[in-house]
């Protein structure tokens, strides 16, 4: 019995063993002849092609390629006269044949905080030491799709962590097996910001705590491999050992991820090749700095399928703009001379692959680059140019052949060659048939049309003005076709040997049931044209709408421009002891406030500013906000302080603008309240249409957001608790933390003392993101910002702050400051408060809106802040409410907006009053700025007016006529038969201080 | 010692809890002289004077400066005379759609009484579950907030609503229009992916629409062939004042298809009293809602544009273009935090007032549009002989923070207390710190 199905087994089996395995099957054959292609024209790489040229192939590695090859006596010639010759294309980025990642059970109610496994990484979404190898199975009906599109070689691995281990780079050949197919089980290493699933560790809850991550890892490997650590770590050890693989990082498909891996890289040292947006049109100015090789996703967005006029209203002008700008992302990119590699891991047929590289081409994209993302960029990116991607001498014979000029129309790939193996995509041997026909049956005369032989064939038969129900095949050759006649109950059936398609001839019967001769006429093949024409209709190029910084609704097309103003007869809030002075001029020159004064003469006749009857402040600083970033908490472990919003700012986020309407200038992005020592914060200017990096205060005083209370015991939350779950246990973390970063302050201060040669002999210290930071602190060298309610726990952090001898520079929310006041102004602590919010939450019960002025009155700097994105376009009002509530001057009250934070913030150097030599940031009010009925109507940063009431007007008309202009667009697109998707409006997250990523 | 020591204990006690005693009715007949008023109905006297007794106005107009201008029933000794100074008075401010005195503290579950479990609850009375010693509620009243619907949320019919005055013992007393209205929440043509369980967040036309229409449609139908048979159907027998126009139907609403559905539906019903709330996209609807006589009640401006491309301000735009088109519009100050909220209703009205709204049309939006809205218009909204005596007195502007400042305030002639909680913790560190100095 197993004898017999071991015979049915094996001729089904095509792959060739290794040669030193048993053959028990036959004799051992080896082959050794050559295979020779002439009369190609052979493209060696995208620049170099030769005409009529051959290319010499044995055991699939090239032998020669050129004109004059002189081909030996055993080599099987393929004639390929009229065709071309590529290499075949490389996959960088796949999950080609690997087991999906197994998702961990559901944590329940419980957080995991340690890891699962021992003897690895203390974070189990470092998975440096996984293989992929480990899960792959050759896939070959994946590799048939991937084969179609063009390419030889993948590169793949398991799409699993934030450091996924190693992937493997194989063939996709279907005639070898694993041990001839495999050209590397560790090709290179992978990275994303995602966690795994494969482990609930709560740790990083956020794109911040994974960029946190990836640093302390390095740091880990570097002190590991100089032989510090007493322990041993297979994670770390792996990391080490693959150390000069190439790596190749995902961001997840967003553009800012983009710029935030590929600068985590610089930091860490490794050059990253990163999988982009498709969005890399928007910063390439930024991108264009980094010399990064990226690799770029072909997914072009469908048109938006906008017949509902109601649901199209909700579809933001940005998404639209994306359908309108995303297929011009290569060539804009290659225009910067930024090196890409195409991938086509998300596309779901090679039609598409090719359409939309050939749409790209059409948007600009030159051909030669084209075919360089797909050859010799990816082979560098993987270390293997001389292998493969080109075609020469000992390169792999990997090579597809096309019918014609690779990126024309027409032009189809018919066979892809891997390691010498044919792979046949398109029979190329089948004659095209389609056409219309005449021909008789019993003397009377039917017309025959024919279409689709390529893939399924679709005949249409008909006499007169009748059409009848047919069947028919075409297959190996042979045309059959079946025709009923209803009404008669009758059929005739017959069929031919196509060997031109003139004349189609054959057997058949008749309506009768005779048998009869049947002969077909070709009368004219127009029919194919027709369906060209109607492609090419179909392909629908428009010229991509203006891109705009950032590049959404209220996006500016060019930045603003510095420049020299005269603002006159203003009431000018000074903040300076000139108080408020009325009819006055303040002149700005180069982005700084140059004079202030009555009747300043315009010398070099700049624009004038008329604010008779008008108000000019310094512009408005929210000490506490969470717009502008990506993620708000790293709540995965209870102390954070590695963690940075300045790794995560937004600069594209749209209550950035609205800010502006407002007139804020500047804000401190804090991190939320989610753990009792939070993460670093951004103080950034709302410098719109500018990269994060430009926003950035340069060279300010670095900050770090605290919290207590309920948000860190997490009163609310149902699931079982971290510690502390008491305020009692927020004092502890506090201690404890800076205990710790103490002694490892002392300890690294002992170490750094030690003479060069000591230092050799000693093992040094371990560095430790998080004690450094917390260690900047005791130093005095960072500031802290803490979140915080009820007058005990406020008590409490002044009391542990004063222990390890360093201040609180500023309480937020601080809700109950006004009970502690006298202590407050003692220890040193500023306030950054609501004005009028409470009832909220239990810890809220005893807040009062007086309490601004009762602190203020105690001496203590108070600031009022928004902690939202809706309030803090109306923080003038704000301050009003502490003229209200408590009676503080009008004078002090704006001051509560902008000096206040300004010195809270450490910048009232730069902003925070009208004052000679500050920065002129600066906001025109129509009224009284804490008027109810005031507007602002130009904010000012810097000299560049960032926003202004009149622009504003215009640009709603322009956006109106912009999304008109792309609707027209995309129904004619439609309507010529692109594919549309149904209407999608992401509005984004708004971000408070208890949103929990 | 020992009575001392329970004295104390009352004291603090007192302090503690904060809850103002509510007022004794009006005995003597109070004039206000030398003031702004604000009439509410959109005019104004610039020096006037305004005079109550028994709770009810019975003179505004002109100042009475001199002992023998005063009206003949009063005379200078029977009246309370307080001189405003030049200060505003305006009639108590009226908030619609709101939550007080149901949920004290947000977060804290047990303190919340907004939402009852099901679909279709017009049985369901908010008036039952109001907090007359609430700390919020108290702490609306020094921003001239003296009158609230108090409706409740959720489900598809959340309820039914009452108008209450904000100075009682407890809601019996609270109540001055019971069960008024029937709020209906209009299921949304759009819904969105759950993004925390892994969804596709976007919006997309909401797939159970229709079903959710026509449940709403089968309820009304069986409630109006309901004739109060047995056994009772207690939600179907809560509609019939909807059906009879003794009850007004709150249709909460707020995309431009949820609106007109709504509004249709409520037609086809024959119901005759239908007002809208929420309505961020009425301003596409203006002259359908014009046609069809629908008041608005629309959200408060303090909220973000719900689109990017929308204008900045947008929010604050929408009453001016409502108003404009001869719309009845008051301000729901429902959202994020919205009781203790409600004491900024007059700044809603000040900052729609900002972006092109007349100040005394802004006003009205608070006042006597309410109470049209609220079928108390009879009584209350505008300060006018006969009326209501619910009025407050404020240093300056109203709907200005900076002037808001109130010296007086009174409901049904009773002059209410403007201490709250608040302002005693206030008044107790700021003397703790001064006497520290």
């Amino acid at each position: 019995m197993k004898k017999y199905i071991f015979l049915f087994i094996m001729p089904l089996t095509f792959v060739t063993a290794q040669s030193y395995f048993p053959n028990n099957s036959g004799v051992k054959t080896t082959k050794n002849s050559y295979q020779a292609f002439t009369n190609a024209t052979i493209h060696i790489s995208a620049e170099n092609v030769i005409n009529d040229a051959t290319l010499l192939e044995k055991n699939g590695i090239i032998v020669s390629v050129g004109k004059n090859i002189l081909i030996p006596e055993n080599t099987r010639v393929y004639n390929k006269s009229g065709k071309h010759i590529y290499p075949s294309f490389i996959e960088v980025y796949s999950e080609f044949g690997i087991k999906k990642a197994k998702r961990s059970g559901s944590p329940g109610r419980s957080y995991q905080f340690e890891p699962s496994r021992e003897g690895y990484y203390w974070n189990d979404h470092i998975l440096s030491d996984y293989n992929s190898i480990r899960d792959y199975k050759y896939d070959k009906k994946s590799a048939s799709k991937i084969r179609k599109m063009g390419f030889g070689v993948v590169n793949t691995h398991r799409a699993n962590g934030i450091h996924r281990g190693t992937g493997i780079l194989l063939n996709l050949n279907d005639h070898e097996n694993d041990s001839k197919r495999i050209l590397s089980k560790k090709s290179t290493e992978h990275y994303s910001f995602k966690k795994s699933v494969t482990s609930n560790q709560n740790y990083p809850g956020s794109i911040m705590g994974s960029i946190a991550l990836i640093r302390q890892l390095y740091h880990d490997a570097n002190w590991y491999e100089l032989g510090n650590s007493l322990t041993n770590d297979l994670s770390i050890e792996a990391l080490i050992e693959n150390k000069s693989l190439p790596k190749i990082f995902d961001a997840g498909g967003d553009k800012l991820n983009t710029i935030r891996a590929i600068k985590l890289g610089k930091e860490i040292g490794e050059n990253f090749a990163v999988l982009g947006s498709g969005k890399e049109y928007e910063n390439l100015r930024e991108l264009k700095q980094q010399g990064v090789t990226l690799i770029l996703p072909l997914n072009f967005p469908k048109a938006t399928n906008v017949s509902d006029p109601l649901l199209t209203k909700q579809i933001p002008l940005s998404s639209m703009r994306y359908w309108s700008q995303a297929p011009s992302n290569p060539n804009k990119v290659a225009k910067y001379n930024i090196p890409f590699v195409f991938t086509g891991f998300n596309l779901k047929s090679s039609e598409e692959f090719f359409s939309n590289i050939k749409k790209a081409i059409n948007y600009g994209l030159d051909p030669i680059i084209a075919l360089k993302a797909l050859t010799t960029y990816p082979a560098k990116i993987l270390g293997m140019e001389d292998k493969i991607g080109v075609l020469k001498t000992n390169s792999l014979a990997n090579f597809i052949i096309t019918s014609d000029e690779l990126f024309k129309d027409k032009t189809i790939i018919t066979e892809n060659w891997i390691q010498g193996k044919p792979h046949i995509l398109v029979n190329d041997n089948i004659i095209n048939v389609d056409g219309d026909y005449d021909f008789l049956i019993n003397n009377e005369l039917f017309k025959l049309n024919l279409k689709g032989s390529d893939k399924k064939l679709i005949a249409k038969v008909t006499k007169d003005s009748t059409t009848f129900s047919t069947k028919s095949k075409y297959s190996n050759g042979w045309l059959d076709i079946t025709i009923i006649d209803k009404n008669k109950n009758t059929f005739a059936q017959f069929n031919s040997k196509i060997n031109d398609k003139s004349t189609l001839n054959g057997n058949g019967i008749d309506f009768q049931g005779d048998s009869f001769v049947w002969t077909a006429k070709s009368i004219k093949s127009d029919s194919m044209s027709k369906v060209d024409s109607k492609k090419i209709k179909n392909k629908n190029f428009y010229k991509p709408v203006a891109i705009t910084y950032p590049n959404n609704a209220y996006g500016n097309k060019y930045l603003p421009k510095q420049k020299d103003i005269l603002f006159k007869n203003a009431t000018v809030w000074t903040n300076e002891k000139e108080g408020i002075i009325k009819n006055t001029d303040v002149l700005v020159v180069n982005g700084k406030i140059s004079i202030i004064g009555k009747n300043i003469k315009n010398t070099n006749n700049i624009e004038v500013i008329d604010a008779s009857g008008k108000h000019l402040t310094s512009g408005i600083i929210d000490e506490h906000s969470h717009i502008g970033a990506s993620s708000i908490n790293e709540g995965g472990h209870n102390s954070s302080a590695e963690v940075s919003i300045e790794d995560v700012i937004d600069p594209d986020d749209i209550n950035i603008f609205r800010n502006l309407a407002g007139g804020v200038t500047t804000i401190q992005i804090l991190h939320g309240s989610a753990n009792p020592i939070g993460g670093q914060s951004a103080i950034i200017n709302l410098k719109w249409g500018e990269s994060a990096e430009k926003m950035l205060y340069k060279n300010a005083d670095p900050f770090i957001k605290f919290a207590l209370g309920e948000n860190v015991k997490q009163s609310r939350s149902t699931r079982q608790l971290r510690f502390p779950s008491t305020r009692m246990g927020v004092e502890q973390v506090f201690i404890d933390n800076f205990q710790r970063a103490k002694e490892y302050g002392e300890t690294w201060a002992k170490y750094n003392k030690l003479s060069e040669k000591l230092k050799r002999k000693t093992k040094s210290p371990r560095y430790d993101i998080e004690m450094e930071v917390l260690w900047e602190i005791l130093r005095g060298d960072r500031f802290v910002s803490c979140h915080s309610y009820v007058q005990s726990e406020i008590n409490m952090l002044m009391k542990v702050a004063e222990q390890f001898d360093f201040r609180i520079n500023t309480f937020t929310h601080i809700l109950e400051g006004y009970k502690v006041s006298d202590k407050m102004e003692k220890h040193g602590a500023g306030a950054s408060t609501f004005s009028d919010w409470w009832a909220y939450k239990f810890e809220v019960n005893d807040a009062i809106p007086y309490n601004g002025s009762i602190m203020h009155n105690a001496g203590v700097l108070v600031a009022y802040n928004s902690d939202s994105a809706e309030m803090s376009r109306r923080l003038n009002q704000e301050a009003a409410k502490a003229i209200k509530y408590g009676g503080v001057s009008e004078e002090d009250a704006w001051k509560f907006v902008t000096l206040n934070p300004a010195k809270l913030l450490h910048i009232d150097d730069k902003v925070g009053s009208v004052k000679i030599g500050k920065n002129a940031d600066l906001v025109l009010w129509s009224d009284h700025p804490m008027s109810i009925y005031a507007i602002a109507e130009k904010t000012m940063i810097q000299g560049k007016t960032y926003y202004s009431i009149d622009n504003v007007s215009k640009k709603i008309k322009s956006i109106e006529k912009e999304r008109n202009f792309l609707i027209g667009q995309m129904l004619d697109a439609s309507s010529k038969g692109a594919p549309t998707q149904e209407p999608k409006n992401v509005t984004r997250r708004e971000f408070h201080c208890e949103t929990l990523d | 010692m020992k009575k001392t020591t329970i004295l104390f204990c009352i004291i603090s006690l007192n302090l503690v809890l904060g809850q103002q005693t509510p007022a004794n009715e009006q005995t003597q007949n109070i004039l206000i002289t030398n003031a702004f008023i604000h009439i509410g109905n959109g005019t104004t006297i610039e020096n006037g004077s305004i005079s109550f007794s028994d709770g009810i106005i019975n003179y505004v107009g002109e100042n009475i400066s001199k002992e023998d201008s005063f009206p003949l029933l009063l005379s200078k000794k029977q009246s309370r005379v307080i001189n405003a100074n030049g200060k505003h008075i305006y009639p108590g401010f009226i908030a619609i759609n709101s939550t007080l005195g149901l949920v004290e503290i947000d977060a804290v579950r047990a303190s919340d009484d907004e939402d009852e479990l099901g679909d279709f609850l017009p049985h369901i009375r908010s008036a039952i579950a109001y907090n007359a010693e609430s700390k919020v509620v108290e702490s609306v009243r020094p921003n001239g907030v003296l009158i609230a619907q108090v409706v409740p949320r959720g489900g598809t019919i959340s309820g039914s609503s009452s108008v209450m005055q904000l100075d009682a013992w407890n809601w019996e007393d609270a109540l001055l229009k019971s069960d008024e209205g029937i709020h209906m929440n209009w299921p949304s043509p759009y819904s969105r992916g759950r993004w925390w369980l892994g969804e596709d967040p976007s919006l997309k036309e909401n797939k159970d629409y229709l079903k959710s229409t026509t449940s709403i449609k089968n309820f009304f139908e069986e409630s109006k062939v309901y004739s109060g048979q047995k056994p009772k159907h207690l939600p179907y027998s809560s509609m019939k004042g909807v059906f009879d126009g003794s009850k007004t139907m709150y249709l909460h609403a707020s995309y431009e298809k949820q609106i007109v559905d709504g509004v249709n539906f409520l037609k086809e019903q024959k119901i005759k009293n239908i007002v809208l709330v929420h309505g961020e996209q009425s301003i596409n609807q203006i002259k359908y809602l014009k046609d069809n006589k629908i008041p608005v009640i629309i959200s408060r401006p303090h909220r973000l544009p719900d689109n990017e491309d929308h204008d900045p301000k947008l929010t604050f735009k929408l009453a001016k273009k409502l108003i404009e088109k001869g719309i009845i519009v008051s301000i729901d100050p429902s959202g994020q935090m919205e009781r203790m909220n409600t004491r900024n209703l007059p700044f809603y009205a000040g900052s729609f007032s900002a972006y092109g709204v007349d100040k005394e049309e802004a006003l009205k939006m608070i006042t006597i549009n309410a109470a049209k809205i609220l079928g108390i218009d009879k009584q209350l909204g505008s300060l006018e002989v006969g009326k209501d005596a619910t009025l407050f007195v404020s240093k300056g502007d109203a709907l200005d923070m900076r002037t808001n400042i109130l010296s007086n305030a009174f409901i049904n002639g009773r002059e209410i207390s403007l201490e709250t909680h608040q302002t005693e913790l206030w008044k107790r560190y700021s003397e703790k710190f001064s006497t520290q100095k």
